[in-house]
């Protein structure tokens, strides 16, 4: 079972692709391009298509997604922490 | 990947893969007419809009554009044209008229509704029959135009159904078909990359232009960093969080071999094969009807949290990586890919079912949008009516 996938090596977070993923779940991601999977231990409940954070994060850093960045943090995120709109922010508008 | 499909072949030249016979009101006075002429008629489509009033300058052209080009759209076999007055009537005629296909006019004004409902009702049976003796023909592949756009997307859209949209591409570029994807401002955060696909300099500068214009309008109207309304409430709650990483993962659909080689305006066609960029609105349906009204006569519409619009003359086919999706909102969804999230399938393989799914709806099958009744027809403003 696929929990979560991820693009680029390099990305921040990771998207969960399956539903009732738990706190203290570990979970097994898939990298897309390269059709390899490696492991995660999730510290929150993540919902179906919300993000998973793969490396702790500091207020200002820039999110990587796809290999590139995809907005800023704006509260800390620390890694196997859901990662949504109340810690991830625009840098456009 | 088939080589050919069953199409019709129009007077012009041009293939489509439906056969309509449209009632196109030029103003929202017209539609009742417009409605009363399909209830007389059974087969005929009714497309009723709200606008064509007092409209000037670009808009006005953009009205027209969109109008006249779904008429001219291959999968249309015949229109009928009411307004109420003869002359933008007579403006819509001619503009149809290019393609060689039966069109014709009627002005309400100095008849009323029921005279001219009687006589454009009369207009429409001889096109229904006419229509009706219309026969499919094998038709090499490249000439099938192909559009794409995605909504309500989530997280599975950029990891999922805009790739297999992307796989698809590749394949379709390279047999030589005519493609667009739009949707301006859902670039923000990766016009750059799509500039590095554009074919020459002169591409990336019409591009950019576009882009940047649309950016202008944004931040001259905004009042908030938009995260009510693009990102999209759906978006948000699918998972999604910046525009940059909707961007992103709108980016996916155009494949990794597919080069950018022109600038569309809204509505306007394409003038030779390969991908074309339309600057165009992130809304679904109002994207759709400028797809249409450039001459697409199958559309490609990855979905994330169910987005359930179709076009009236344009087959959009639903494909969706979301398991939960796929579960709860079923009747809408054509392709269900979320097997690609699960290593079930390969991005190969998910691009192949899309493209088999293309040929079965090239050559007939209902679309799940167009069996709902789907019809949404939606005009694109630039700005107020005078």
């Amino acid at each position: 079972m696929i929990h979560y996938v991820l693009h680029d090596p390099g990305d921040s977070v990771a998207v969960v692709v399956t539903e009732g993923v738990k706190a203290g779940q570990t979970l097994t991601g898939l990298i897309l391009d390269q059709d390899r999977t490696v492991t995660l231990t999730c510290t929150q409940d993540i919902p179906l298509g919300h993000k998973v954070a793969l490396k702790d994060m500091n207020v200002g850093d820039t999110v990587i997604k796809y290999g590139v960045d995809i907005g800023k943090v704006i509260a800390p995120i620390k890694v196997g922490q859901h990662a949504h709109v109340h810690n991830i922010k625009t840098k456009r508008w | 990947m088939q080589s050919s499909f069953h199409g019709y072949r129009r007077d012009n030249g041009r293939v489509g893969v439906r056969n309509h016979v449209i009632i196109l009101p030029v103003d929202d006075l017209s539609n009742a007419a417009a409605e009363a002429v399909a209830n007389n008629v059974k087969g005929v489509l009714a497309i009723p809009h709200p606008y064509g009033r007092l409209q000037f300058g670009a808009d006005l052209d953009l009205h027209f554009r969109t109008l006249i080009g779904a008429g001219c759209n291959p999968n249309v076999a015949a229109v009928v044209v009411i307004g109420i007055e003869e002359q933008w009537t007579k403006r819509i005629v001619d503009g149809i008229a290019t393609t060689g296909k039966p069109v014709t006019g009627f002005g309400i004004e100095l008849h009323g509704d029921h005279d001219t409902i009687m006589r454009a009702s009369e207009a429409a049976r001889e096109y229904l029959q006419y229509a009706s003796e219309q026969q499919r023909g094998e038709c090499p592949l490249e000439d099938l135009w192909v559009s794409c756009k995605c909504g309500e997307s989530d997280t599975t859209s950029g990891c999922g159904s805009n790739p297999t949209v992307g796989n698809a591409f590749d394949k379709l570029y390279e047999a030589g078909c005519t493609l667009v994807f739009g949707e301006t401002t859902e670039l923000t955060g990766g016009e750059q990359i799509v500039a590095q696909r554009c074919r020459d300099d002169k591409v990336r500068k019409d591009f950019m232009r576009v882009f940047d214009r649309y950016q202008d309008i944004i931040n001259r109207h905004k009042t908030s960093d938009l995260s009510d309304s693009q990102p999209t409430k759906g978006n948000i709650a699918g998972g999604l969080t910046t525009i940059e990483e909707k961007a992103l993962g709108n980016i996916q659909k155009i494949g990794k071999r597919c080069v950018v080689d022109g600038v569309l305006d809204k509505a306007e066609a394409p003038t030779h094969p390969g991908l074309w960029f339309m600057d165009s609105s992130s809304a679904a349906a109002e994207m759709v009807t400028l797809c249409a009204a450039a001459g697409f006569v199958v559309h490609f519409f990855p979905t994330g949290q169910g987005n359930v619009i179709g076009n009236p003359i344009l087959p959009v086919i639903k494909l969706c990586a979301n398991p939960r999706t796929v579960r709860t909102m079923s009747e809408h969804i054509d392709l269900d890919t979320s097997g690609l999230l699960q290593r079930e399938i390969t991005m190969d393989q998910a691009g192949d079912k899309l493209l088999d799914m293309m040929f079965r709806t090239a050559n007939g099958r209902l679309t799940a949008a167009e069996a709902l009744g789907h019809r949404e027809f939606v005009m694109t403003r630039l700005y107020e009516s005078a």
